[in-house]
């Protein structure tokens, strides 16, 4: 059977370096740092006291009172980026098929500030259970694709995926796939996420998963650099509206770039190590240009997962140079998490919306705050430090990686 | 109005977010009030919270108007 064609037809983007999609992409340009001292919370005690926290943000500006005490925030963020998306798409919402329009998020974890603060009232009691009736709806991570839905009448798929740092674009995978198989028209796509709380910082701070660079924030995410020392926890979120080709066209949608394939594969080695050699990352790679139909030649720009950790950033390369041989040489690659700091389900969406902008602008964005090359990485990989460059891109490929070994690969075409 | 009957009004604009005309002893939390069957759970655990007295299930399903919630606190609480 034929596959039909899928495009991006809107974005939205709410990060630590902006708070629209063309905000976001300026941070992005200029190499801007989105990390400074946790604003959420009294961070005193704990071993990292920075993350990439969203700023400016006022849930009140966005929804009333009532409906912003029933979402935990990254809820909100998955409304506001659904809601630039939809308005930047210009689908008119009265004549589109709504049974054949769905909603496919991605979130990591989901309301971790709402089980935080729920449980933590239940321990402060006398074990007499007094549970708010919005506990459970406000903390299930598919919420978020449920109001999505309400608030649009969207009646075709609708569901969360959960794989960790690489749930959006597992996200985006589907939505492209269900798509292409005719089950939806259009998808209102990508992920949000907001673990920057107590629980989130000390869980990831126990794994020993962060950078402890407190006396330097804005400089802490390194990706690549031989001083990095594990990743700078970012909060927010990404939308992309996905389109059939002949619907974006037939309505005169402006298209961003067509989604032309994607990739999945698990390493099957660790709960969060890489595989040392990146062999679930190599795989990942093969199938999404499988997926896509072209040849790795053909690819000019990666938005690499890249998270500033020791080991992944080190297996990743190797598998670029596996799957691509000489023509890892000539690819522009990337970490945007150096600036945005790591969204964790949410990453795959903004980065997607990274690469889409990079497409239509001919830039990529940089890898900042390199200062020492690491002789266990190949330099004469171009993985565009400290200031973006200028190339014409026909095609890009961003990767996220999760803890749990799950691998996603997706690949963007001008068009 | 008694000192009951202003916590209950200024718990309901609160939680429910509506105007404090609406709240008028006849509104109906539901009917008129737009509380879905969450938010009515809700408020009675406001209530039990605010006053410290436990308002059992069956009595609970018996409260549905802010007169009733008014009514039934000015005779429980203590």
């Amino acid at each position: 059977m034929t596959l039909r064609r899928v495009v991006v037809t809107g974005i939205g983007a709410l990060t630590p370096i902006g708070n629209t999609a063309s905000e976001y992409w300026q941070g992005l340009i200029n190499g801007v740092s989105g990390a400074a001292r946790i604003t959420r919370f009294d961070p005193e005690k704990f071993r990292t006291q920075f993350a990439c926290e969203v700023k400016n943000f006022d849930a009140e500006q966005h929804f009333d009172r009532k409906e912003a005490r029933k979402m935990d925030p990254f809820t909100q963020y998955a409304m506001v980026v659904a809601d630039e998306a939809i308005k930047d798409s210009k689908l008119d919402l009265e004549t589109i098929d709504l049974n054949k329009a769905g909603v496919i998020w991605g979130s990591g974890i989901g309301g971790l500030k709402t089980f935080q603060e729920e449980v933590k009232s239940y321990a402060k009691g006398d074990n007499t259970p007094r549970f708010n009736p919005f506990f459970i709806p406000k903390m299930i991570a598919d919420i978020s694709a449920g109001y999505i839905s309400i608030k649009y009448g969207f009646h075709g798929p609708n569901f969360v995926t959960v794989s960790a740092c690489a749930s959006a674009t597992n996200a985006l995978i589907d939505a492209l796939n269900y798509i292409r198989l005719g089950h939806m028209d259009v998808a209102i796509s990508g992920g949000s996420e907001a673990a920057v709380t107590e629980a989130g910082m000390g869980g990831f701070n126990a794994m020993k998963a962060l950078s402890e660079r407190n006396d330097s924030p804005e400089t802490a995410s390194r990706p690549f650099d031989k001083d990095r020392d594990g990743f700078v926890l970012g909060e927010g979120a990404g939308a992309l509206i996905l389109e059939e080709y002949e619907h974006a066209k037939a309505r005169g949608a402006k298209i961003y770039a067509e989604i032309i394939g994607g990739g999945m594969s698990a390493d099957a080695h660790h709960i969060t190590a890489p595989h040392p050699e990146g062999l679930g990352a190599t795989n990942v790679m093969i199938n999404a240009l499988a997926d896509a139909h072209i040849k790795p030649e053909d690819v000019d720009y990666i938005n690499v997962h890249g998270t500033s950790t020791p080991l992944g950033d080190i297996s990743e390369t190797l598998a670029i140079k596996k799957v691509f041989g000489d023509h890892a040489y000539k690819l522009n690659i990337s970490s945007t998490k150096s600036m945005t700091g790591h969204l964790l389900g949410a990453a795959g969406a903004i980065e997607a919306v990274a690469c889409v902008k990079a497409i239509q602008n001919g830039i990529v964005p940089p890898t900042i705050n390199h200062f020492t090359d690491d002789d266990q990485l190949d330099n004469k990989l171009n993985l565009t430090f400290n200031k973006a460059q200028e190339r014409e891109i026909n095609v890009a490929l961003s990767n996220t990686f999760g803890f749990g070994g799950h691998n996603t690969s997706i690949i963007f075409r001008k068009i | 109005m008694s000192e009951i009957a202003q916590k209950v009004k200024s718990i309901i604009i609160d939680k429910l977010g509506v105007e404090e005309s609406e709240v008028t002893p006849e509104a109906s939390f539901t009917n008129d009030l737009g509380a879905d069957s969450l938010d009515t759970v809700e408020l009675i655990m406001e209530f039990e919270k605010e006053f410290n007295i436990s308002i059992p299930d069956d009595q609970a399903e018996n409260i549905s108007t802010v007169g009733q919630a008014i009514s039934y606190l000015e005779e429980n609480v203590k």
